[in-house]
């Protein structure tokens, strides 16, 4: 099952990602090769298996509703690449 | 001064508690030797000269207060996926290249409280997706034992920095073999614990059903050192699992008769070299001749993890990846883009091309109309090849097999083949799909590179991992002679 330059195309944009034709085209070919791959993993008798999601069962974590210690606002920003009066800045989202 | 370098956690606390020399000379050491060895070896993204000058003042105070623990004073250095409040946390990505962290990880919380020093930020694979170093967004790293050679990956400076002498421990994680597969190909010693055993808060997730951090030693008994410091509940990782944790150093008794050791027959094929099947055979035989109870033992769902992972831990980053989106924190490009052109842009300029391979195989994996082919089987899967573990569990205490199927390769061998090279882990991921402890010792050398034992316990069983890696390490007497990496001694 080889993925399409369609596909790439496609899955790219689901995944956010800015990428030229000529950038997809690149990465099909490591991307098939693990796709084949991916093949050998039909044959193996699965029907009745449950699928496994993570290795050590961990289930409800449950802690006590308590007040602790958070991010401070500054510190939140400091990473931010634009803030301004304690906010993230971003492109605009709405239109005038 | 420099023989000291050379010398165990053990050992150098050892001096620094009977006041042979303080923490503060032994630290100014440590950083003339990085400042003369890295050129040559380049482990470090970040080194942290001033933060180590002043820990190890701190750790000196405590010193002459009359505190004595294994890792006070003990110049140490991290994985750059591991939070560090206040220095560069790059995860060796052009979208990370700017981040400082405002906390950190627990793990790394749990080492200042020990008093250890920090000299550093190491290299890797970018976003620890990768087998070699190369994938690194800065520059690769290379082999203390042959600079024309990886120290694998992900956890490629954490290895090399400890064979080099540049740390006496390191930190590194490990979702495929991350810090299992490189200790391995550096002559030194690294475990990853159980799924659950450390705390992942901190850590810049890659797959999180797989990740686990752990530590990178030049011996056994240091490796126990550095375990009991990070092991534990934490209540900021739901994932952490509530079990006691035993003193790992009680662990390390030098007899190991009676211990039922497992040899998984398809650990032996898949590619590995008969050099190195037959350096692991000789070391199981050494085993068995001190008293290991030594059997075959069959994992057929083995040679399908490579499907498996590279289906699971991509399709766990897609969604883990979708964080860097250029808003909060990072790279940011195309502003003028609008938002949803601003994030395509910053994530397409700020990814690397393995990491933009894997968020696409994972996309798609999980997109409608796939899942059910690619994600449902190989979470199926999973179960399949944990069941046969289980089952093999029942007879044995623990396996034994190669760590990785060669020895380090040379920069630039793999990196084009796109399987080539995620097949230097298919001997380590079987490991993280069923959540399982895996330790690797070095058992040898062939064509004068390290070759790495892996032995492989029961979920929450480290001790008895740690327990026959110490075994073999006094059966072997190979300390000398991995004391001094010979690229590395030439060059210098």
């Amino acid at each position: 099952m080889a993925i399409t330059l369609e596909q790439m195309r496609h899955t790219a944009k689901l995944a956010r990602l800015e990428l030229t034709d000529e950038q997809l085209t690149e990465l099909m070919r490591p991307i098939n090769a693990l796709m084949e791959h991916f093949e050998r993993l039909q044959a193996l008798p699965l029907d009745a298996v449950e699928p496994t999601s993570h290795s050590i069962p961990v289930f409800n974590a449950f802690r006590e509703d308590e007040v602790g210690a958070t991010l401070a606002r500054a510190d939140a920003l400091a990473n931010a690449p634009e803030a301004r009066d304690g906010l993230f800045i971003v492109p605009r989202i709405v239109e005038e | 001064m420099k023989e000291l370098l050379t010398l165990s956690i053990a050992e150098i606390s050892h001096k620094l508690h009977a006041r042979e020399l303080s923490a503060i000379e032994l630290t100014e050491a440590v950083l003339t030797h990085i400042s003369e060895t890295e050129p040559h070896v380049q482990a470090f993204i970040t080194p942290t000269p001033e933060l180590a000058r002043e820990m190890a003042r701190h750790a000196q105070a405590r010193l002459d207060a009359g505190e004595r623990t294994p890792l006070l004073g003990v110049p140490i250095a991290l994985k750059d996926n591991l939070c560090t409040r206040g220095v560069r946390t790059t995860c060796a990505s052009r979208i990370l290249h700017n981040f400082v962290p405002p906390y950190d990880a627990t793990v790394v919380e749990r080492l200042r409280a020990q008093g250890a020093v920090f000299v550093g930020k190491l290299n890797m694979d970018e976003f620890a997706m990768g087998s070699s170093t190369e994938f690194s967004a800065f520059h690769p790293t290379r082999n203390p034992w042959d600079l024309e050679r990886v120290p694998g990956g992900s956890s490629g400076g954490s290895a090399a920095a400890v064979a080099a002498h540049m740390a006496y421990a390191t930190l590194g994680s490990d979702t495929g073999g991350s810090i299992r597969q490189p200790a391995a190909f550096c002559g030194v010693v690294g475990l990853k614990p159980t799924y659950g055993r450390v705390s992942r808060y901190g850590l810049v997730a890659y797959a999180s059903s797989l990740d686990q951090i752990g530590p990178l030693t030049r011996t056994v008994e240091d490796c126990a050192i550095m375990l009991n410091a990070i092991a534990g509940k934490d209540p900021h990782d739901a994932t952490s699992v509530d079990v006691p944790v035993p003193d790992f150093r009680e662990a390390l008794v030098d007899d190991i008769k009676g211990v039922r050791l497992g040899v998984p027959k398809e650990f032996f094929g898949q590619g590995v070299m008969p050099e190195v099947a037959e350096t692991v055979r000789r070391a199981i035989g050494l085993l068995e001749s001190i008293g290991a109870e030594v059997q075959e033992v069959s994992l057929p769902m083995a040679e399908q993890s490579l499907a498996i992972y590279y289906i699971l831990a991509p399709a766990e980053c897609s969604s883990n990846l979708a964080r860097y989106d250029g808003v909060r924190y990072g790279l940011r490009v195309g502003a003028e883009k609008g938002h949803i052109g601003m994030m395509e842009a910053t994530r397409a300029a700020g990814f690397g091309k393995e990491v933009i391979q894997r968020i696409i195989i994972g996309t798609y994996a999980l997109s409608s109309g796939y899942y059910d082919a690619f994600y449902l089987k190989a979470q199926k899967g999973r179960t399949l090849l944990r069941q046969q573990f289980d089952a093999v569990f029942q007879q044995v205490d623990a396996l034994v097999c190669p760590t990785a199927p060669t020895p380090a390769f040379k920069l630039g061998e793999l990196v084009d083949d796109p399987l080539a090279m995620k097949r230097a882990d298919v001997l380590t991921i079987p490991v993280n799909l069923a959540g399982l402890p895996g330790l690797s010792v070095p058992c040898g050398f062939v064509n004068d590179l390290p070759v790495g034992l892996q032995i492989i316990g029961k979920p929450f069983d480290e001790a008895t991992v740690l327990r026959v890696g110490y075994a073999w390490e006094q059966l072997a007497c190979l300390r000398d002679e991995l004391r001094t990496p010979r690229a590395l001694a030439r060059a210098l």
